[in-house]
């Protein structure tokens, strides 16, 4: 069973993360929701794995 | 006196007196099948077919009027093949294989169901439930004439019924007044309200959608292609869905979602119902209204299917939404499996436990149309605003992502049930084996050398060795016996054998698989055999 990576992965973790806000720039709180809706999806078919995606599900929901 | 609840398109049963009603005594049936609609005539020509005699009371005195089953699926018309009546229904209805969905007014994709090759039946047929059912009725005149043991007594309302320990007993009222009917078993095909369930108090759970489609029947002869047309927040019908899709005789069914809050008695106004029309097929194309209605939908299902002697099959047992054609054909599937189940416990074959397979497979077919339609409907009809969030993101990446189309979910077609975990199968002896003939499935159909394989699947227990020698003759079941020397990669190799030299499969009446090995061994057949027929 694949097990989701919740330890850092992300070799230049500053740099995606500033890339992430610069996305959202000059957006609609709206048009900011649909963004990040259609990032969820593209992310999640990349990843392609029923078992990572629904632990990656339920550590979202639990962290708020 | 039994007045109608709804007109008739066509006349097929008319009330006749019966012998029965003046006995003072109620007459004693094998099977009486409550309400004639297309699961219920399907039932009676099945199981007459297999020499059981039954008997349908139907409330009306022939088919309903109106809109409501169009899409017929594959493993339907396969049902009707071995029931004799899928020619006609082929003949006469449209086969389409592309759809399109429309976001505004931009194709955002479209799709082939691409037919495997190799069998006979297209992948759907649109088709007029009317007609349907139609030729279920008149296959069934037909073979009434060679013997069937079916009788059907049209304007026969069924209005009262108590279980007794060997029979079940039924009020029965007709234009002369009420009389009994005794049966061994009662199948209830009443339909979504079923009186049969309300009689027995029985629940009907499940969620209603809140939301109403308007149903446009037009006749026209403009030249649209034949292809399912779906549109999401298109010019007219801002913010809602729309669909098209051509029926036999010049007619198109129309389909326009309208919301929760509607005043129904202004959207059933003609003039509006015509300018909606001319707004999605051009305001120059002449048309005619056919007929029209305002549906609403839930997905429900019976707990149980099987009570003592009464079962409950098709809408009766369980209901779904539109989307995905899954309700009618849903229906068949049940009898498909309970006819050769009621035969082989009324012919003393199976023990009475067979009976409870009925529930265990059909209600594991009914969940999964129930999620698969509720989840086109969640797509359609929205409920909450991240429904509308990812619905709208799915849109949005659909034209230039490929990967999104699959997401798109404006009803998953019907696709007839695998019985995984069934009671009746056997451990699979050949794993190996392709994944789509595992034990539980139903059976592919595949071109031979002459005819296609399901011809040859069409009686009872069915033995089929592929590459496989086999003795001529064994008890309890039919030997069917095919060599892949001369076409080693055709559809027969491909779907029956996968990497395996050979295969024996065991294949039920309704032809689906309940064993297969790579090679014949009398003992194993016989345990699974007395597996398949529900005996531990
Ligand atoms: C808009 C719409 C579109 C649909 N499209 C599709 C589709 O494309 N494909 C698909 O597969 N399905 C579709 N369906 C579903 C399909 O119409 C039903 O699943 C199907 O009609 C169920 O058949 P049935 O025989 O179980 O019940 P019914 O067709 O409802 O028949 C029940 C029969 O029982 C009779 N009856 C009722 N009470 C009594 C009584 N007390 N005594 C005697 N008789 C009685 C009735 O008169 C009737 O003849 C659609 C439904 C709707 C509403």
């Amino acid at each position: 069973m694949a097990d989701l990576n919740l330890s850092p992965n992300l070799p230049e973790c500053d740099d995606f993360y500033a890339a992430l806000l610069e996305t959202h720039e000059g957006l609609e709180e709206a048009q900011m929701h649909a963004l990040n809706a259609r990032l969820i999806l593209i992310l999640a078919n990349h990843i392609g794995d029923t078992e990572v995606l629904t632990q990656a599900l339920q550590a979202a929901r639990k962290s708020s | 006196m039994i007045a109608p609840r709804y007109q008739t398109a066509f006349r097929l049963y008319p009330y006749k007196k019966s012998p029965a009603q003046d006995a003072g005594t109620a007459m004693r049936h094998p099977v009486v099948i409550v309400g004639g609609g297309p699961v219920g005539m399907a039932l009676a020509l099945d199981l007459g077919k297999k020499g059981i005699a039954c008997l349908v009371l139907d409330d009306h005195d022939g088919v309903g009027m109106g809109s409501r089953a169009i899409c017929f699926a594959k493993r339907t018309l396969e049902i009707c093949d071995r029931l004799g009546c899928g020619a006609p229904m082929v003949d006469k209805g449209v086969v389409w294989n592309v759809g399109r969905v429309f976001r505004e007014d931009r194709e955002i994709y479209s799709f082939n169901l691409l037919p495997e090759d190799g069998h006979r039946r297209p992948a759907f047929i649109n088709l007029q439930q009317p007609y349907f059912e139609q030729f279920l009725v008149e296959e069934i005149r037909l073979q009434q004439a060679d013997g069937l043991p079916v009788e059907i007594r049209g304007q026969n309302r069924v209005i009262g019924q108590a279980q007794q320990d060997d029979h079940v007993l039924l009020d029965v009222d007709t234009p002369d007044g009420p009389y009994q009917i005794a049966a061994n078993y009662v199948v209830a095909c009443d339909g979504a309200n079923s009186p049969m369930r309300q009689m027995l108090g029985l629940g009907f759970e499940g969620r209603t959608f809140e939301d109403n489609f308007l149903i446009a029947d037009i006749r026209m002869t403009a030249d649209f292609p034949v292809e399912r047309r779906f549109w999401f927040n298109p010019p007219f019908n801002p913010n809602e869905t729309a669909l098209m899709h051509k029926q036999p005789d010049d007619v198109w069914r129309l389909d326009f979602q309208l919301g929760w809050d509607i005043d129904r008695d202004a959207e059933l106004d003609p003039d509006k119902i015509r300018a909606r029309v001319a707004g999605m097929i051009g305001q120059d194309t002449p048309f005619e209204l056919v007929w029209t209605s305002i549906y609403t939908f839930r997905c429900c299902t019976m707990k149980d299917y099987r009570h003592g002697r009464v079962f409950f099959a098709g809408d009766s047992a369980h209901q779904v939404s539109p989307f995905g054609a899954r309700g009618a054909n849903g229906g068949i599937q049940d009898i498909d499996n309970l006819a050769w189940k009621l035969a082989a416990v009324i012919d003393g074959d199976a023990p009475d436990a067979l009976l409870n397979t009925y529930h265990e497979e059909r209600k594991h077919g009914a969940l999964e149309n129930i999620k698969n339609s509720s989840r086109s409907a969640d797509f359609l009809t929205p409920r909450n605003p991240a429904h509308t969030l990812f619905r709208n993101a799915v849109l949005d990446l659909v034209e230039t992502y490929e990967f999104a189309r699959p997401m798109v979910n404006s009803g998953r077609l019907s696709v007839p049930c695998t019985y995984d975990s069934s009671s009746l199968n056997s451990l699979d002896g050949l794993p190996d084996g392709p994944d789509r003939s595992r034990p539980g499935s139903p059976c592919s159909d595949a071109k031979m050398a002459e005819g296609f394989l399901l011809d040859h699947l069409a009686g009872g227990f069915t033995l089929l060795a592929i590459n496989a020698p086999l003795p001529s003759d064994i008890d309890g079941v039919a030997v069917v016996s095919f060599s892949t020397d001369k076409d080693p990669s055709g559809p027969l190799a491909k779907r029956y054998l996968g990497p395996a030299p050979g295969a024996v499969y065991l294949i039920r009446p309704d032809q689906h698989v309940a064993a297969r090995w790579e090679t014949y061994d009398a003992g194993a057949v016989a345990t699974a055999l007395q597996k398949a027929k529900g005996g531990a």
